[in-house]
């Protein structure tokens, strides 16, 4: 990955309260911690400096010795906000304590991927990060030992104090101002701390946004505000496929506090004082709309999607032996179709984005998981230079895919630039509900030959809209293990829009798989998680084809590590499912248990079992690994989204069922043991949740599940 | 467009608003008291939980015409130091995530704990249901809640 570290540098910064809006963009005064500290800690902390001196894009230090450290990528709840810092905290070996985080805005030459998304972020930044802190100790300690005459390598530093052997000491807050003025030193080769050492890592620390969370402090894009700016409220076509004609705005022009009414392509913003008008601006529109694409619907998109999966493809996604040959020959096969709805993300905070426009720049402010490529983007709308364009990040009220896509940010920039005016663009429960950028609907076929009651034919057919398993998903498990092996994948074009959504593609091809492996072990008569952990040996062993996209020994390491806490081999017969999946990265096993209800089936539990190398922040990584199984069992579970005319069906909460607290099992999180570098963490548990639930459902029900959502199931649940 | 004397926090307020205006956008917008977010605009994901004259209640379902001479209170404040019980609790066990539901989530767990002292799970499930979090946080929330409970 490349390292920017040699930039950001100039000797020295003046303290800067708050960045534009009068909202705490930047510089968060708070400390790091935010419980009830021990008083010694408490009187220890150190005070706000007067100067901050830089040492390289992620750190600053000032002469009291407060450190900030810059967190470079967007936060949509992930949590990178603290882990990524503590990275960088833990090379540099301050005291956790001394550490204030400010969030740092779109800056290309500083900065790589400031991206939310993937489960990339501690991953990719891993490196850079230590070295960032790992090269200011450095700088520090050899100013020290100027300072002492001695040689560095006798220095040592705890808590951002370097020591001199003979026991001299100086705070990092006396030496900033001369460190900062060094060389940098080499990147390439500076010695990083072994992971027996360290003490911030693999600690559970806080969320470092934790206080002005709940104190209602302004943090998210939709909190942010500017003298003289504008609300819009935006109307888009009422279906997709649709373009609009004319548009009446008299009434909207009427109402109290509505000041213009700008027409965009084939949309209309209007423009008001307040949200509250803007929204009544647009509700009192009067449009007509023509129908210049198809008008899809769902039984369009379900016959079109198991139509398609009858079908082999010219390019196969992977092809080992003969699959054909091979159903021929064997004693008989097993077929199973599994299908899904388009989903939104319903990100709590609606889509919204500031944006002011003018000759001199463009400012952009708001939540949005791809700055860089939402910058590209606007300047190529507005036909300005991307040295004119700023975009500073607020927090996001989750993202899970949606922020990807920046089409708020553009919509921000367009009217802007119309109006000639600070503008803010909120969209609606309802404009975000119905707005598009949908996980698409998708459908999957496996066929399986068995001969002498082994597997030797898998044939996997996907039926995706607007996009193909990306990347080496095609060799995922059990590839490796089967001797004729094909994965074919149509992808259909629909006029609906659709993006990545938590887990692309895993978040459902999972459930389906985990589904199906636990019906064919059943067939089969082998335990579910024994036909996994066979499955492996053979790949491990007698691997077939171009290596495969999984280790085999973290896979088992997860899928022993689950059973075993779960006391499967007593428990597997009473409402257990088990369900294992490798994806971005990480690999995780998990077991659903089921409770009876008076017959209506309650999910209790879910034990899991994780491998992501070296836990970063335990407290923070918990909280992932809860959220994406919940996430993942109540989508699985309620998420029902259908089209009729274009049009989704579903446009508020009370038409689109979310998962509730009383829904919400209990879990356990183990974790493997690993001293491997670190894998993410924001996606990983989602992908096997359906199956784990869809699996326990057979068991205290004996009805197989082949759709989501499973409410919809007949007979199943209430 | 008339004007409103409100108490909000314990403060006087005047605003300007048309009277169809949700009291959560006087709040947010007139006010600029943010802590209170919008989600739906329906009352269904409880993300906009006030108290008004110390009961919860959803602020996108109420005209700030109805909360004239009643007593607001929003996140900002729910306690005069940030000490609620939740807030600590909260503290204690590191509850958000993406953090944008949770003022909702413990505006509506303090009117909760106002009125039951030792909630049981389904009290409180019965309590919270209003409220979603997305990124499901709400194995902490009810964590948190319990806590609290203890120390109110």
């Amino acid at each position: 990955m490349k390292s920017n570290l040699n930039k950001g540098r100039r000797n020295f910064i003046k303290v800067s309260a708050t960045a534009g809006g009068g909202m705490l963009i930047g510089f968060n005064f708070l400390r790091c911690t935010s419980d009830k500290m021990p008083k010694e800690v408490a009187a220890a902390m150190r005070a706000i400096p007067d100067n901050w001196y830089n040492f390289d894009a992620y750190i600053k230090i000032g002469e009291t010795g407060l450190v900030t450290i810059m967190s470079a990528n967007p936060e949509i709840g992930q949590n990178v906000k603290t882990s990524m810092p503590m990275i960088v905290a833990e090379e540099l070996d301050v005291n956790w304590h001394d550490v204030v985080v400010e969030q740092a805005p779109l800056n290309t030459e500083w900065y790589t991927r400031q991206v939310a998304g993937g489960s990339q972020s501690i991953r990719q930044g891993w490196e850079t990060l230590r070295k960032a802190g790992a090269v200011a100790r450095k700088m520090l300690v050899e100013t020290a030992a100027e300072k002492w005459e001695v040689d560095a390598s006798t220095c040592s530093v705890e808590n951002g104090v370097v020591k001199s052997e003979d026991g001299l000491t100086i705070e990092y807050g006396a030496l900033a101002a001369d460190a900062s003025l060094r060389e940098l030193p080499d990147t390439e080769n500076i010695e990083l701390k072994n992971p027996k050492d360290f003490s911030i890592i693999g600690t559970s620390r806080k969320n470092v946004d934790l206080e002005n969370i709940i104190t209602g402090k302004p943090l998210f894009g939709i909190d942010f505000t500017r003298e003289g700016m504008q609300y819009a409220v935006v109307m888009r076509p009422p279906g997709f496929g649709k373009i609009l004609s004319a548009f009446d705005d008299r009434e909207a022009r009427k109402i109290n506090g509505v000041n213009d009414v700008i027409r965009f392509g084939d949309k209309v913003a209007v423009l008001a004082d307040n949200t509250w008008a803007a929204m009544k601006g647009q509700a009192a529109l009067i449009a007509t709309w023509q129908q210049k694409e198809k008008a899809e619907d769902t039984a369009y998109h379900s016959k079109t999607l198991i139509d398609h999966l009858q079908k082999k493809t010219e390019t196969p996604l992977r092809e080992d032996g003969d699959i054909e040959k091979a159903f021929d020959e064997a004693d008989r096969v097993m077929e199973r179709i599994f299908e899904a709805p388009f989903l939104p993300h319903s990100c709590m905070e609606p889509m919204n984005f500031f944006a002011h426009v003018t000759d001199e720049k463009v400012e952009m402010v708001g939540p949005i998981q791809t700055p860089q490529w939402t910058e590209n983007r606007i300047a190529e709308l507005l036909g300005r230079d991307k040295e004119e364009i700023t975009i500073e990040m607020t927090r996001m009220g989750g993202g899970f895919g949606r922020r990807l896509y920046g089409d708020f940010a553009l919509e921000a920039a367009e009217i802007s630039s119309i109006s000639k005016k600070p503008i803010k663009v909120i969209f609606s429960r309802e404009d975000d509900m119905l707005a598009g950028t949908y996980r698409p609907a998708s459908a999957y076929r496996f066929k399986v030959g068995i001969k002498d009651d082994k597997i030797t034919a898998y044939h996997l057919t996907e039926a995706f809209y607007n996009g193909s398993m990306f990347g080496n998903m095609h060799s995922n498990f059990p590839c490796g293990a089967i001797e004729n092996y094909r994965v074919d994948s149509h992808n259909i074009k629909s006029n609906i829009t659709t993006g990545a959504w938590r887990a692309p593609y895993a978040n459902f091809l999972a459930f389906a798989e985990q589904a199906f492996m636990d019906e064919l072990a059943e067939s089969l008569n082998q335990d579910p998680v024994q036909f996994r952990l066979d499955l492996l040996q053979q790949a491990k062993i007698n691997p077939v084809g171009d290596p495969y996209n999984y280790e085999v020994e973290k896979f088992e390491g997860v899928i022993k590590l689950a059973a075993e806490k779960a006391n499967w081999s007593e428990n597997n017969k009473k409402h257990y499912g088990f369900s294992t999946y490798y994806s971005h990265n990480s690999y995780v096993a998990e077991i659903a248990e089921l409770e009876l209800d008076e017959n209506v089936p309650v999910v209790k539990k879910v034990i899991c079992a994780v491998d992501c190398g070296i836990v970063v922040n335990p407290l923070a990584a918990l909280n992932q690994i809860e959220g994406g199984i919940i996430d993942g069992i109540g989508h699985a579970l309620y998420g029902d989204f259908k089209f009729e005319d274009g049009r989704a069906q579903s446009d508020n909460y009370d038409a689109y069922r979310l998962i509730r607290m009383s829904e919400a099992p209990e879990i356990e999180v183990h974790f493997v043991e690993s001293d491997n570098d670190p894998t993410g963490l924001g996606e990983p548990t989602l992908p096997p949740a359906g199956g784990a639930l869809a699996n326990a459902l057979y068991s205290a029900t004996g009805q197989r599940l082949y759709k989501q959502p499973f409410v919809l199931s007949e007979g199943l649940l209430g | 467009m008339p004007t409103y004397n409100l108490n909000i926090n314990g403060q006087a307020h005047t605003v300007s608003a048309d009277s169809d205006t949700p009291l959560l956008w006087v709040l947010r917008d007139n006010l600029n008291l943010v802590g209170t977010k919008y989600g739906c605009g329906i009352a269904q994901c409880g993300a906009c939980t006030i108290h008004l004259d110390g009961d919860a209640m959803r602020s996108c379902a109420i005209t700030v015409a109805a909360a004239v001479d009643r007593e607001v209170t929003t996140i900002e404040g729910l306690h005069e130091a940030a000490k609620h019980p939740l807030q600590d609790a909260w503290r204690e066990h590191d509850v958000p995530q993406c953090g944008y539901c949770q003022a909702g989530q413990i505006m509506n767990a303090a009117a909760l704990l106002d009125q039951v002292k030792n909630p049981s799970d389904q009290e409180i499930d019965d309590a919270m249901n209003g409220n979603i979090c997305r990124c499901a946080t709400y194995t902490r929330i009810k964590t948190a809640i319990k806590t609290a409970a203890k120390n109110m």
